[in-house]
């Protein structure tokens, strides 16, 4: 399958004259986000996230390994991320297509690179055993932001995922089954969350807050922000596109601040509701 | 009502038996001739039981003769042009299968136009082809080049029950404003009103129908349409 064409003019011209006028063609309003729907599966780190069409799905999970030498009290953290063609049509299987390389690389600076979790807290035993934390991410369906919705299911998927219990007498590691004590929570540093604001080549058009995919193809350029709720800026990346003003930046900054609280909020919200329903057995 | 999957016998028996969409027959070694579906779906048949096809929803579109699609120029090759219907392969559109055209007068598109066309063959084996006149009458009956508007991405199901007169949407739209449409079978529909907040809430409305994503029914469409300001 080729590379669909870019929209047809008509789309593109409604697209341009509507948001003159301050208009989305989902009727949000030009900072509004859409409320991301987290769904927790049956096993703890098991997330899926929506935000509209678009779909992801993380998922962690946790083994026991040798560190590398050169790291003896580390853990490690590897992300995957795939982008079949199951997300949408212009994927093809095989080669990674730009906006693969752009997604895994957003998604190693927010979730990796920015220290979320506390890598020394997963050594078990230096040198000899540490915790390996693999996270999974399948992008399910992309209508437009995938890398918001990717970082969000990725961070939402470490703070609920839980790893056994371990024990250490002198050089014995024994791995704690969660039936027999509470799994641990991952100690975690802070909480980045993605946004990505698109703007268009038309002066007095705003900029504007998680584009749709018809938004995106036609935006002039995206610029997305990591940031956590205490105002930390994390990660700032904008791979070509109009220039921007210092200025705008600053205000997108402030923007950016409120919607990440707010996006802690409802994470946490949901994260305490999903763990009220659980019953974690300790016999 | 039956469902299928596709590859499962159908029992369509009748002297004088039409197959509509996804239903094929196949000669069995037997020799006698078996009816089975070629996707998934719901079986549905008419009253006196000899037209039979399958009624399902999906999101990518297989062309079939004479449907009426809504494309986009992708490129021209020749006398041809190459448009994208939303189906595994590009479609091609001759030149000169317009109203009126000839060979010193042909239609002016360019690559990112949309249009309006109905499918004149769908082949397995070929790339589909499309014509933007009736092939009889050499008049355009509405097909052609779509100018200005807007469109809207649907499922499959939601544009066949656009089609159907009887559908509740396009005269519930239609008694609040003034509106155009061409609808296509490939899941797009072309959309144009005067004001653009009114082509808005016509692409909402459609999202908010579509059996694939909301689902709504006339009552909560009615309401709907209240708090969008139109």
């Amino acid at each position: 399958m080729p590379r669909p064409p870019s929209p047809s003019i008509p789309e593109k011209e409604f697209v341009h004259g509507a948001l003159k006028q301050s208009l989305r063609v989902d009727g949000r309003a030009m900072l509004e986000m859409r409320t991301p729907t987290l769904t927790f599966g049956p096993e703890l780190g098991w997330v899926e996230c929506a935000m509209g069409k678009t779909r992801v799905l993380a998922q962690v999970d946790g083994k026991m390994v040798k560190p590398p030498p050169e790291r003896p009290l580390e853990g490690m953290i590897t992300i995957h991320s795939e982008l079949s063609p199951m997300a949408s049509n212009e994927y093809e299987p095989g080669r990674p297509s730009e906006e693969e390389v752009t997604l895994t690389r957003m998604l190693d600076k927010v979730l990796r690179r920015s220290d979320t979790v506390d890598k020394e807290s997963l050594c078990v035993l230096a040198g000899q055993r540490v915790w390996h934390i693999r996270l999974t991410i399948h992008i399910l369906s992309n209508s437009g932001n995938m890398v918001d919705c990717a970082c969000l299911a990725g961070i939402v998927a470490l703070k609920h995922f839980r790893r056994p219990e371990v024990e250490v007498v002198g050089d014995e590691v024994t791995i704690h089954h969660p039936s027999e004590r509470a799994p641990v929570p991952l100690s975690m540093h802070h909480t980045p969350f993605c946004l990505t604001f698109a703007f268009f080549p038309d002066p007095s058009t705003p900029p504007l807050l998680d584009p749709s995919h018809l938004e995106e193809t036609l935006s002039a350029g995206l610029l997305s922000v990591a940031l956590n709720a205490q105002r930390e800026l994390c990660v700032v990346q904008k791979a070509g596109g109009i220039p921007l003003a210092p200025d705008d930046v600053l205000k997108i900054m402030d923007i950016a601040v409120t919607k990440a609280r707010e996006l802690d909020k409802l994470v946490e919200a949901r994260l305490q509701e999903d763990w009220k329903t659980r019953n974690v057995e300790v016999r | 009502m039956t469902t299928v999957l596709p590859g499962e016998h159908v029992p369509a028996q009748h002297v004088n038996l039409k197959l509509g969409p996804g239903l094929l027959q196949q000669t069995s070694v037997g020799g006698t001739p078996a009816v089975v579906s070629t996707r998934a779906g719901e079986v549905q048949h008419s009253a006196n039981r000899n037209k039979w096809w399958i009624e399902g929803n999906s999101r990518r579109y297989a062309p079939a003769p004479q449907e009426s699609v809504v494309g986009v120029v992708v490129s021209r090759s020749g006398e041809n042009w190459r448009v994208d219907i939303g189906s595994a392969h590009m479609a091609t559109l001759d030149g000169l299968a317009f109203e009126g055209a000839t060979k010193r007068n042909r239609p002016n598109l360019k690559v990112g136009s949309l249009l309006y066309a109905r499918v004149s063959l769908a082949h397995k084996d070929m790339e589909p082809e499309l014509e933007c006149f009736d092939a009889q009458t050499r008049k355009a009956e509405g097909f052609g080049e779509l100018k200005g508007g807007f469109l809207v991405q649907c499922s499959l199901k939601m544009c066949r029950l656009l089609l159907d007169p009887h559908h509740f949407l396009f005269p519930l739209l239609g008694s609040r404003f003034p509106l155009e449409s061409a609808i296509g079978m490939n899941g797009r529909v072309w959309i144009s009103a005067k004001e653009p907040r009114q082509v808005i809430a016509i692409a909402r409305c459609i999202e908010a129908v579509d059996p694939d994503g909301g689902g709504m029914d006339e009552a909560a469409v009615k309401k709907f349409l209240n708090t969008l300001d139109v």
